[in-house]
């Protein structure tokens, strides 16, 4: 790692004009750390300035009401995948974030740091690979080694989004609060994430004086059964070689609204509307959940690698499906 | 946050913070009056000024060391390879540097109780933690029921991972009394066994969970 000064924060104030007075990339936050430091010891980012997120007061703790959930940017994932109301009542974002890394990165690693993460691509994580998200002018996946790339998304990008826990939050309708300079705002977790079209270089929407603050996730129709299903390449933690967020609201075995939200396999969390409409307002059975999921992968590009990711997300949803009339 | 209150008092001090951001008029808009007291080293850590060192306390399987980091010293740094302010080295090398990268687990020291992986903790943010490694655990010369179990079940072959996962195992137990095997393959995932003796591990965990 190459040396740099650290900033205990104090306030957002205090935070967000740091990073106004900087170039991008020469003062970067740091909550717990576990994705910027290896990005920090293979020189993939070189900051001046690192500002410590963790001094900042009141930022890590999980509020349920009637409302919802508001979960402050700091929590950690451990604390999101133990939280009893999130297992009884959101199952879908605690099974999520019980699967994401080891007990030791998820006791440490925060939900701000899991949406904001980046790509975990081989070209990208290599300091001697200038690509697309580098500033550089092409994607080594397209021609190279491609088996964990995206099938979604339509290039120029392949990498894929690595957060388990936003496909969850977008299945759940999440908004989350972005503070910048001119104070702050509320977006759809789902209009948070922007596809490599709209931006090469960076996986959302913020700008490089804003930060994200605070998740708040709407209270679940009670009839509502979700799932986290994720596919690793062996049983050991691992990120998703595909999974699937979703979210039924039931009536018996009818369903009456889904959504169906993927990870693993685009540049951004990926929203299948093509499997929700087939499941909505139908009553579930194997070969309705078996047409979800091949109407899901219908327009799937996959690269010379990675073919194996379609089958694998078609009967991940398929699966999802029957698993809401079990 | 006491520390927070102790730097009304006196002496400013933008010098460090001008040299890490390296332009005065960010200083000038975000510190106003940032105020040191005392040892300033010390006091520094605790500031929301830029440092690039500082001399921090770490409580350490009970013990306080006083040492000089930089800010990009990791905790496993420390434990290894610090020296503190007397001298003296650290020399906690029960926690392994294997791939520094926060993915085998050999370096997993618990803070606050919980398992991390030291090689992925910036030492400054270890202060005001109570931090136990491998060298922590038993009490004297009374092995914990763990590092008991991992013996009669010869849980190990070269031995270079059992620190760190003695010390996660320490970490499920203490949440987990009676772990299912399932509870105890997640619970120890975040380690990686080159030699493959998981099944005397998972064996051990048992015992020692019956014991304890």
């Amino acid at each position: 790692m190459d040396k740099f000064s650290y900033v205990n924060a104090t306030s957002l104030k205090q935070v967000t004009s740091l990073l106004s007075d900087s170039r991008w990339g020469e003062v970067m936050v740091i909550a717990g750390g576990t994705d910027l430091l290896a990005e920090l010891k293979e020189y993939i980012e070189t900051p001046k300035t690192l500002v410590n997120l963790k001094t900042l007061p009141g930022m890590d703790s999980i509020k349920a009401d009637a409302n919802g959930l508001t979960i402050g940017a700091l929590t950690t994932v451990s604390d999101i995948a133990m939280h009893p109301t999130i297992q009884q009542h959101y199952s879908v974002l605690s099974q999520a974030a019980a699967s994401v890394a080891t007990p030791q990165i998820r006791n440490v690693g925060t939900l701000g740091g899991n949406l904001c993460q980046r790509p975990r691509c081989w070209y990208y994580r290599d300091e001697t690979v200038n690509c697309f998200k580098k500033g550089g002018d092409m994607c080594y996946a397209v021609d190279g080694l491609n088996k964990y790339h995206a099938i979604f998304g339509d290039g120029p990008v392949y990498i894929v989004h690595p957060s388990d826990i936003a496909p969850a939050l977008i299945a759940l309708n999440a908004s989350l609060k972005i503070v910048g300079p001119e104070g702050d705002k509320t977006v759809k977790v789902e209009e948070f994430f922007t596809l490599p079209a709209a931006n090469l270089i960076r996986e959302n929407i913020l700008q490089p004086n804003e930060i994200v603050v605070e998740v708040q996730v709407p209270t679940p129709n009670p009839n509502t059964k979700s799932f986290y299903l994720k596919a690793r390449e062996k049983g050991a933690p691992d990120f998703a070689l595909s999974s699937v967020a979703a979210v039924f609201e039931m009536t018996g075995k009818t369903c009456q609204r889904a959504n169906v939200v993927l990870g693993g396999v685009a540049p951004a969390p990926w929203r299948s509307p093509e499997a929700e409409t087939v499941l909505t307002g139908k009553t579930i059975n194997e070969s309705l959940s078996m047409n979800a999921g091949e109407e899901a992968v219908k327009n799937a590009q996959p690269l010379t690698d990675n073919e194996y990711k379609v089958t694998l997300t078609q009967n991940l949803i398929s699966r999802a499906a029957m698993m809401a009339i079990s | 946050m006491s520390d927070k209150d102790k730097k009304q008092d006196t002496n400013i001090s933008r010098r460090s913070f001008i040299k890490g951001v390296g332009t005065g008029t960010v200083a000038a808009t975000v510190v106003p009056a940032a105020i040191l007291v005392g040892n300033e080293k010390t006091a520094e850590a605790q500031t929301d000024q830029a440092i690039s060192k500082a001399e921090i306390q770490l409580n350490i399987n009970d013990t306080v060391y006083e040492i000089e980091v930089e800010a990009r010293t990791t905790l496993l740094t420390v434990l290894r390879d610090g020296i503190d302010t007397g001298g003296n080295n650290v020399d906690l090398t029960g926690a392994k540097l294997i791939c520094d990268r926060g993915e085998c687990g050999g370096c997993t020291v618990l803070v606050d109780g919980k398992a991390v992986y030291a090689c992925m903790m910036l030492a400054m943010d270890a202060q005001g933690k109570q931090i136990t490694t491998v060298e922590g655990i038993a009490n004297g010369d009374n092995l914990h029921p763990i590092q008991e179990a991992f013996v009669k079940h010869d849980a190990m072959m070269c031995g270079f991972c059992t620190p760190g996962f003695i010390v996660s195992s320490v970490a499920l137990l203490n949440e987990n009394r009676k772990p299912t095997l399932t509870e105890i393959k997640e619970g120890l995932s975040g380690n990686t066994c080159r030699c493959g003796t998981y099944p005397f591990i998972f064996d051990a965990v048992e015992t020692a969970s019956e014991k304890m």
